[in-house]
């Protein structure tokens, strides 16, 4: 006799803890599955979040939000082999209420956003495996999932498939194809322990206040970038690396890694640091681009499963992204639930929902951005060309005189193998991706 | 296992070994394997990205050109069936509820 729901979410990470809130708050049964023995525990990212999307769901989340270090500092550098040039910035703005980006422990953070929603009713049930699809013989449609515990079915009025970027749920469905490997990124991770006092002073920043560093040219032959994160008592260092070209270099993930924390101007910030965590996660890279169908009879797909993670550059979300899409997935589930039509024009509302609030609106804005920033130019003639300009620009070698700036911008711009055509071109782009 | 340093484009100096590594982080390993990998289709391959990406060095070449898996300390990411360019060669799946990797700081 198989167990019946409203809605069963699967996987309690920030998209599903969403969705079981909103639908819990709504007054619906919803049983929210996680594979893990506790939400977060399969999940990996850099770390900051960006909570101001909770702001409605939860007022004040401030107050109780598992935060290691308020992110008022934040840096790119560019790094070559030998150089680091970086844009730092500082702010008070971001130190005090409603802040900005924090850094956050992802075992911790889900947990307490799932917790969110058991407190509101819906039934949070770990260790279980969501191994395939229950769906109508005559319809098609989904009605709920088969897990891998005895008498594993549950059926439901509607899924919502938060399980992740492998989305194999989506896959079951028919709303994914076959996945690209170009659009994915594989980031990997190390969490090195260090007493909070030596990463107040090593990162310049007070008590309870963090540094996020973003960090472009450090993946060698691989497009990529890399980030360096301060928790309370660790640092977060990794590497995000596109995967084809990873396959095709044979190199490393760990040693590339390496190869950073190695670099002149990292090695300083995470010497002594102790290794206490090594982890990997892939990445949906390519966001709208790779975009799943989101939703069919019985069933919408939210989070990193429908490549909500916002990876552009100038700005690396993922986790917010998360929280609106399941939000948004909740919000029309339970409009679907009331009017009983969960058939796929009775959960249209989700795209409409989604392209209404910032999730789909950036998205679809900056759906260019990933192309130019992983381009061979943006990965390693820029970060190249902006070193050795620094360089040269401070190097006093009297008894020659200094050079003028358009002489030697022009000088390091074809030494770097750049020419007039690529910085217009890429000024278009650029324009066009962000502006 | 021993990882061979020095692999293109990276000076490849890792300051702890692969295993201490892997050692840091919790694997709480099923009875059954959750990724299968058929070393006849692998014998063909010539490229076997799988061997390089799989962050957790789970993939092996063997002396007559087969690949050897071990599924106990995967951090079920996903890369190796992406890269993978060899139909049905690897049959991916997430292990059983409460197996498999967890993360306590990530």
């Amino acid at each position: 006799m198989a167990e019946r729901f409203d809605a069963v979410v699967v996987g309690a990470g920030p998209a599903g803890a969403a969705a079981a809130l909103v639908l819990a708050r709504a007054g619906r049964s919803v049983c929210l599955l996680e594979r893990g023995p506790f939400p977060g525990s399969k999940n990996l990212y850099g770390g900051v979040i960006y909570p101001r999307v909770l702001d409605a769901l939860l007022p004040r989340w401030w107050e109780d939000l598992p935060v290691e270090r308020w992110v008022t500092r934040r840096t790119t550098m560019a790094l070559t082999r030998t150089q680091a040039v970086s844009v730092d910035f500082r702010t008070t703005a971001w130190g005090s209420a409603p802040y900005n980006g924090a850094t956050a422990l992802r075992p911790r953070l889900d947990a307490w956003l799932a917790a969110k929603a058991e407190a509101a009713g819906a039934i949070l049930v770990c260790s279980t495996t969501a191994t395939g699809l229950l769906t109508d013989e005559r319809t098609g449609a989904v009605r709920g999932v088969r897990v891998d515990r005895p008498g594993g079915d549950i059926e439901a009025g509607v899924v919502i498939a938060c399980d992740g970027v492998n989305a194999l749920l989506a896959k079951e469905a028919g709303c994914a194809g076959a996945p690209d490997p170009a659009n994915f990124t594989l980031g990997v991770k190390e969490v090195l322990a260090m007493d909070p006092g030596e990463i107040d002073r090593r990162f310049a920043v007070a008590r309870e206040e963090g540094a996020d560093l973003e960090i472009l040219g450090c993946t060698g032959d691989v497009p990529g970038g890399g980030f360096l994160y301060t928790n309370r008592d660790s640092l977060a260092i990794g590497l995000v690396l596109r995967l084809p070209e990873l396959a095709a270099s044979g190199c490393r993930p760990e040693e590339l890694l390496a190869d950073l924390k190695a670099h002149p101007g990292i090695r300083p910030l995470v010497a002594g640091g102790e290794l206490v965590e090594y982890g990997a996660h892939l990445i949906p890279e390519a966001g709208w681009d790779m975009m799943p169908k989101l939703a069919t009879a019985g069933m919408m797909i939210a989070g990193d499963a429908a490549a909500m993670c916002f990876a552009t550059g100038i700005w690396l979300e993922g986790v917010n992204f998360a929280i609106g899409s399941g939000a948004a997935a909740g919000e029309t589930a339970v409009e679907a639930l009331a009017s009983s039509d969960t058939s796929e024009s009775g959960l249209a509302g989700y795209r409409r929902r989604l392209e209404a609030s910032f999730v789909l609106r950036d998205h679809k804005k900056f759906r260019k951005a990933h192309r130019l920033l992983l381009s061979e130019r943006v990965q390693r003639r820029y970060p190249e060309f902006a070193c050795n300009l620094v360089e040269q620009l401070f190097t006093v070698d009297n008894p020659e005189p200094k050079p003028g700036l358009i002489s030697l911008a022009r000088r390091e711009a074809r030494r770097s193998g750049l020419r007039l055509r690529h910085l217009v071109r890429d000024a278009a782009d650029g324009l066009r991706s962000f502006g | 296992m021993t990882r061979s340093a020095g692999a293109a484009g990276s000076t490849g100096s890792t300051e702890i070994s692969f295993e201490d590594r892997m050692a840091t982080t919790e694997f709480r390993v099923a009875p059954e394997a959750h990724i299968t990998v058929s070393g006849d289709a692998c014998r063909g391959c010539t490229t076997k990205a799988c061997v390089s990406v799989c962050p957790a060095g789970l993939f092996v070449t063997t002396s007559d050109k087969g690949v050897l898996f071990n599924y106990e300390q995967c951090f079920e990411c996903g890369a190796c069936y992406l890269v993978c360019n060899t139909a049905g060669a690897i049959i991916w799946n997430y292990p059983e509820g409460g197996a498999g990797v967890v993360f306590r700081r990530s």
